[in-house]
């Protein structure tokens, strides 16, 4: 019984599942308002769900967590710069956004797919400098690029700024769309209902010819092979797939979050998504929508509730990013070191 | 350099030009990269000369420390991370039980030595579990043992560690360390320069003695030999000591001439040099290169394979700590959640841009590697402002540089790898 719970659930996800609750239920005996704590728990989650699930695809292709999400995210940026250059607004401006940040997604995706293929058994540690790479070469451009917007622009000098509001354009349009409170917790409806959306399209994908023909292939190359999948270009199609969701996933991220973030800001984020997959219960070979939906709901649960019952206890300091750095590269050491015990 | 390839050519029946290209492509765009950037950004020789020497004095331990691991076939050790935060361990301690000079550095590398040996040995058994993973993996371990570090240092100092109370390094509610901690400002006051200034010598005269002494060694050891010394192999120290005389005696170098370099420090250098020479001639050398090769082949020659790798992670972070401390006193400035954090990258990238891969490397690889890549470091900045106007734009080409170059010879390693397979499978 005890074997069949370790197998099931995990060691990690068993501590971080325990430590979110017992954070929780400490900031509860703290005196801290628990609706608060709920709306900020389902608010994160909301916010960086798309990005975890750009993982999926990645890894059920084989090619590993997608280390280079940053990729995808610089693609996103620069659909909501354009989209807010030619002066979108509002719904279209969001949607423009992301049918701006499209083709540049698919282009560099399948790119990126091709690099892949090339550097079997290294995706990982290519993918993560592939990224840092990008973000720093992007860096130039957001300096660069005649862009003209007046909240975009520094006032003095050249270039973008690091970082802008997004209130007169399409911040929290979708946090707030249909949203409403029940016992004092705010339910961000439109947000939930598009990472929702986002998780049952992947869904859709995984259950499609394509998608069962990627996931064989990432789970036995040999064997796929040998049935006559292609799986060079399936490992390209799910790694364009999840460069389009690192783009739709920092547009929503952003319009969540209010402000977009230029310059080194993607650099790192691609390490909270691989770990929050991972706490899910994904491998590094192996992922479901379902593992996303858990681990994102657990590791940005964890944060939330983390960060003001740590400023209770600690008030200098800041503990919860602490927390996640220890929880976030834990995780992913952990995961790296079950990848030769199942026999890749 | 030029006496290395040298042998090898006669060796080799004289390899075609283009192959010599070839192999040193990566050594050959940076030097171009570097006289472009030299070209472009009109800063005055002797500051880029005298910036150069000070650089090459602070990296190039760091840089030497991840020989053995790629030797050993560990690969990349971005682990020397922690090795780095074992090092600025023992600066924190020195310097607030203020002790400077000579016995501060000792009583400093007697505190992050055994840190590091306990770090590297559990780094070393995390790669052992990543086999395949262990850049990625080393990676991460940089970014796991930061968030213990900052644990460490932003909290339990002052609470479960008493510290004096006023203590400078201390932040004024008495919790946890400052961001930035003073190591002094000047030799003789904490630990700043207190390597670097035992012994301070003209750069030039000590370049004159080093190439003078290198010709004799090799005169020497090739009449012991019973061989005459052909002159061609001794021309590279001549035109050393030629231009090193040149800009000492000619008065339109004198800003030139009077650059001094830290004779201690170089020697520790030179000394780091010789142990990675020298340890490849003995058993445990021969079992790095044996497991470098094949870690199948050698386990079934009997060497212990994981022990072996173990054993050359701890060598790699003990010398990463050591690196640091080299480094940090140099700088005089400590920025104690930050300094260690690029050491790995940095180093990585350097030894790349040295010719280096992830399975071969020596001293020369990782010297010219220092040079180049500092030097494109000092000349971007300014080389981006005059391009486009912006120095910024030059900082972040350099992290580029930095990312790209790393990425590149990972990718190139894993490329000719994924080849060689191929071509495995199809003989079968």
């Amino acid at each position: 019984m005890k074997d069949l719970i370790m197998n099931k659930i995990g060691l990690p996800r068993l501590i971080i599942t325990s430590l979110f609750l017992g954070v929780f239920f400490l900031g509860a005996a703290l005196g801290l308002p628990v609706a608060q704590q709920i709306t900020d728990i389902i608010k994160r989650m909301g916010m960086y769900g798309i990005l975890v699930l750009a993982m999926v695809p990645s890894i059920q292709s084989g090619t590993g967590p997608n280390f280079a999400l940053p990729i995808g995210i610089i693609t996103g940026l620069l659909g909501i710069v354009i989209s807010l250059e030619i002066g979108m607004t509002g719904f279209s401006g969001l949607v423009g956004a992301v049918l701006i940040s499209l083709p540049f997604a698919v282009i560099v995706g399948y790119f990126y797919g091709r690099l892949l293929n090339v550097v079997k058994g290294a995706e990982m540690t290519i993918a993560t400098y592939t990224g840092f790479a990008a973000v720093s070469a992007m860096c130039i451009f957001w300096i660069i690029l005649p862009f003209q917007s007046g909240t975009m622009k520094w006032p003095l000098g050249k270039g973008l700024r690091n970082t802008f509001p997004l209130d007169n354009s399409y911040g929290l349009i979708l946090n707030d769309f249909l949203a409403f409170e029940i016992f004092g917790v705010h339910i961000p409806t439109g947000l939930l209902l598009t990472f929702f959306g986002a998780c049952f399209l992947v869904y859709l994908f995984t259950k499609s010819k394509v998608g069962t023909e990627t996931l064989a292939g990432g789970m036995n190359p040999n064997f796929a092979k040998a049935s006559g999948v292609n799986i060079d270009r399936n490992r390209i199609v799910a790694n364009i797939l999840s460069t389009v969701l690192g783009a739709v996933g920092i547009i929503v991220y952003s319009q969540s979050f209010g402000f977009v973030q230029l310059y080194l800001a993607p650099l790192m984020m691609a390490f909270p998504a691989v770990a929050s997959i991972l706490i899910g219960g994904a491998t590094a070979q192996r992922a479901k929508v379902s593992h996303v939906i858990i681990g994102v709901t657990l590791f940005q649960g964890l944060l939330a509730v983390a960060l003001p019952v740590a400023n209770e206890v600690f008030p200098e300091g800041n503990l919860s990013e602490i927390i996640r750095m220890v929880v976030q590269n834990g995780i992913i050491l952990y995961a790296l070191t079950k990848v030769n015990s199942n026999g890749k | 350099m030029e006496n290395k390839i040298k042998p090898q050519l006669r060796l080799q029946e004289k390899k075609d030009i283009k192959e010599i290209l070839r192999q040193n492509i990566v050594v050959i765009i940076f030097t171009v990269l570097t006289v472009i950037g030299v070209i472009l950004s009109d800063l005055p020789f002797h500051f880029m000369v005298r910036e150069l020497v000070s650089r090459i004095g602070r990296n190039s331990f760091l840089v030497l420390s991840l020989i053995i691991p790629i030797l050993a076939g560990v690969g990349l050790n971005f682990g020397i991370v922690v090795g780095a935060m074992a090092g600025q361990l023992g600066l924190i301690m020195v310097t607030y039980w203020g002790i400077t000079g000579i016995p501060g550095i000792l009583l400093t590398v007697l505190i992050a030595t055994p840190v590091a040996v306990v770090l590297g040995w559990q780094t070393g058994v995390l790669f052992n579990k990543t086999k395949g993973q262990e850049m990625i993996a080393g990676l991460i371990v940089g970014y796991f043992a930061n968030g213990l570090y900052q644990f460490v240092f932003l909290f339990l100092v002052g609470t479960l560690i008493p510290m004096k109370p006023g203590t400078p390094m201390v932040k004024p509610d008495g919790i946890g360390l400052r961001n930035t901690i003073s190591l002094g400002s000047k030799h003789g006051e904490g630990m700043k320069y207190a390597l670097d200034y035992v012994l301070q010598v003209n750069v030039w005269q000590l370049l004159i003695a080093a190439a003078l002494a290198l010709i004799a060694f090799k005169i020497i050891r090739n009449r012991k030999r019973g061989f005459k010394t052909p002159v061609a192999s001794l021309i590279p120290n001549m035109i050393l000591v030629v231009v090193s005389l040149v800009i000492l005696l000619v008065p339109t170098f004198r800003m030139l001439a009077n650059i001094k370099a830290p004779v201690v420090t170089w020697l520790l250098i030179v000394g780091l040099c010789l142990f990675n020479i020298l340890i490849m001639k003995t058993k445990l050398g021969q079992d790095f290169k044996a497991i470098g090769r094949s870690q199948h082949i050698a386990s079934v020659a009997g060497i212990n394979v994981d022990q072996t790798r173990i054993i050359a992670v701890i060598l790699s972070t003990v010398f990463a700590s050591w690196g640091q401390i080299i480094f940090l006193q140099n700088i005089g400035t400590m920025n104690t959640y930050g300094s260690h954090m690029q050491v790995g990258m940095f180093s990585i990238a350097a030894i790349l841009i040295g010719g280096a891969s992830v399975t071969k490397a020596n001293i020369w690889q990782a010297l010219v590697g220092v040079i180049l890549f500092h030097s494109v470091f000092i000349v971007s900045p300014t080389a981006g402002k005059v391009l486009f106007g912006d120095a910024q734009i030059g900082e972040f080409f350099r992290s580029f540089v930095v990312y790209g170059v790393i990425g590149v010879s990972l990718g190139l390693h894993a490329w000719k790898a994924a080849t060689a397979k191929k071509k495995e499978e199809t003989e079968e």
